[in-house]
């Protein structure tokens, strides 16, 4: 929908097919327990209508016209930051209806194929159409979206886990009342279990080999979110909850319970009997014909691999949106990967590439709007201080701003850092917002002089205000040398 | 990004991880995370800071040095580690010369990973010292 908006408003005439009955994707069955764990901060200093407040408001979609903005705020009651499912499935439903996206709902893709096209030119995916396959007939086009979610449930080849239910399949809490559970899984999914069975079950153990990772720790969205420890402090204090490092061998099957079979890296075996075993074992991507037709993919969840801008890394015209474009991992320095697989960072993707679209395969260029060299310093200061797409997708998406002496000081909006830092020769200076994974962010200044890049990363604020003097300062000298080169603007 | 089944058999055959049983191997996979880039796609960049520890699953790679190919890397091969232990941005270009599939470990998380497991520590240390000495015999 966020993609179908921005083309829209770029003038790029497309169709969106859905296999739901209305809007709320994968909102209109899960989080099993009914809450998101991204939240909508009601009161933020900025008035709900301005950009800057998409920085503290992570759920809603993005509008360029200040009446569809800020959709999600007014739809909650106020009892948590975080909204419920049918707040969120809401939220989009009344996004979809003010701006006037039209779905083909109910419509299923079934098949892909290629076909020679020789009225298509230019761009990667030239010479070529695709055709899908849906339930309502064929289209054809020279470039397809497939934002599908990873939302098919997966189960390692585990013997005897392929007949336990899984985190999709979950019952009612009460059903597990003074039960010994076996969760699989110490992701996010997991603990969500665990954290709503604290009250019912007489035991949770949960499992995977590896410890789990906190986002409290890790500082990212990568690990359990802070919602969710409860668990851990349970089992730090009261032992109700068992938390292991250990491969599981085998779920065997034990009258109307299980024996869950486990051995750790050390190679001590524990055989774990409960009531109830329960996959959280996560999701694959439902890429169903792509893969044949080339698309790679990788990791756990059969993520397509992409582009910077999520296009298929070996199957060009093919692209990707949504929750997938977490298969685009960026720099992913200092092990920080894109905020990607959630709302806050795929819905700035999502205009990144209808921009991308517009420009590479309709030839619709972009505004870019002259900057006075006067005002580039306090103008980059105030993106990394307050501009949104920053702060969600930390060291994936820059502000870029072209100094070519011929064309003068140009806004070139904001792009993937990756293909700013491999492709472009002209002088040009991008700025970010990044993370190392242990203390505050930081803005990262990257200047670009004769087809050489110079990396140059300034102090952490711990009020996050990077518009002080000595900022203003710092940039100022990283600029002088190529701002004394760029021409003057008209 | 968690990493996909057939992670385990694939490392097991490394040289790297040549003393680890079944269990440590499953453990030690579901430490890193997996990364896939395209051909010609760069993986670390000659003097950008935040590198990580690449182990090289399917596909190679060139080692590229002010624009210049070097030598190239082949599965089962790592490359990264030398930015991360010394804290330092990365001397070359790591760029994907075919269709790249990889295990990453963050470099904050190389020094807890290696001395949590001492033979692979000394694998690592066995594979520094080929390097050198090739180094050595092609300076000499």
């Amino acid at each position: 929908m966020q993609l179908s908006y921005s083309l829209t408003r770029l003038g790029i005439d497309h169709a969106v097919l859905s296999d739901d009955p209305a809007p709320g994707g994968m909102f209109r069955r899960w989080p099993v327990f009914q809450r998101m764990l991204s939240w909508t901060k009601p009161f933020a200093g900025v008035e709900h209508h301005e950009r800057a407040y998409e920085r503290y408001d992570w759920n809603s979609l993005l509008a360029d016209d200040q009446v569809n903005r800020a959709v999600m705020p007014a739809l909650m009651d106020g009892t948590s930051y975080f909204p419920s499912r049918p707040e969120m499935q809401k939220g989009l439903e009344t996004f979809a209806q003010r701006t006037g996206i039209r779905v083909r709902f109910g419509c299923r893709w079934e098949s892909t194929k290629e076909i020679p096209s020789p009225a298509v030119g230019g761009g990667q995916g030239g010479g070529r159409d695709f055709v899908l396959a849906t339930s309502e007939g064929e289209y054809r086009a020279p470039v397809v979206v497939f934002a599908v979610g990873v939302a098919h449930p997966y189960r390692p080849p585990i013997p005897g886990l392929e007949s336990v239910p899984h985190y999709g399949d979950f019952r009612p809490v009460e059903t597990y009342k003074d039960r010994r559970v076996f969760i699989v899984g110490k992701q996010n999914s997991g603990f969500e279990i665990a954290t709503g069975l604290l009250p019912w079950a007489r035991q949770l153990v949960l499992a995977s080999p590896s410890p789990a990772k906190l986002s409290v720790i890790t500082h990212t969205l990568v690990g359990v979110r802070a919602r969710y420890v409860q668990p851990y402090e349970d089992a730090a204090l009261a032992g109700g909850v068992v938390i292991l490092d250990t491969t599981i061998e085998e779920v065997i099957r034990d009258g109307a319970g299980y024996r869950v079979r486990t051995r750790n890296a050390a190679g001590r075996e524990l055989t774990v009997p409960v009531d109830d075993v329960i996959a959280a074992t996560g999701f694959v991507t439902p890429l169903r014909d792509l893969p044949a037709l080339g698309v790679a993919t990788f990791g756990q969840s059969r993520l397509p691999a992409q582009t910077p801008y999520w296009e298929s890394a070996t199957v060009p015209g093919i692209f990707f949106a949504g929750t997938i474009t977490q298969g685009a991992a960026g720099l992913k320095k200092h092990g920080i990967p894109s905020n990607s697989g959630a709302v806050q960072g795929y819905r700035y993707n999502a205009r990144v590439l209808a921009r991308h679209l517009a420009e590479t395969k309709f030839g619709v260029p972009a505004m870019r709007e002259r900057i006075d060299a006067a005002a580039l310093v306090p103008y980059l200061l105030e993106q990394v201080s307050h501009g949104p797409e920053l702060w969600h997708q930390r060291g994936y998406l820059a502000r870029v701003i072209n100094l070519d002496r011929e064309t003068g000081i140009t806004n070139e909006g904001v792009l993937p850092l990756q293909s700013f830092l491999d492709s472009g020769r002209s002088d040009a200076v991008a700025v970010s917002l990044e993370s190392n994974g242990q203390g505050n962010p930081y803005p990262v200044v990257y200047v670009r002089k004769e087809g050489s890049i110079a990396e140059h990363a300034m102090a952490p604020d711990p009020l996050l205000d990077f518009s002080g003097a000595e900022y203003r300062e710092e940039l100022r000298s990283l600029l002088e040398p190529v701002l004394s080169g760029a021409a003057s603007p008209a | 990004m968690a990493v996909r089944d057939d992670v385990v058999n694939a490392i097991a055959a490394f040289s790297l991880f040549a003393d680890l049983s079944g269990p440590q191997l499953e453990e030690v996979a579901h430490l890193f995370d997996e990364s896939f880039f395209g051909q010609g796609e760069r993986i670390l960049r000659q003097g950008v800071s935040g590198s990580g520890f690449y182990i090289i699953l399917e596909g190679t790679a060139g080692i590229r040095v002010d624009n210049v190919d070097r030598s190239t890397l082949k599965a089962g091969d790592y490359f990264g580690e030398i930015s991360c232990l010394l804290g330092e941005v990365p001397v070359a270009d790591i760029v994907a010369q075919t269709p790249l599939r990889c295990l990453v470990l963050p470099a904050a998380q190389l020094e807890g990973f290696l001395t949590a497991h001492p033979r692979i520590m000394y694998r690592l240390l066995q594979g520094e010292a080929r390097k050198l000495k090739n180094t050595t015999k092609w300076l000499s």
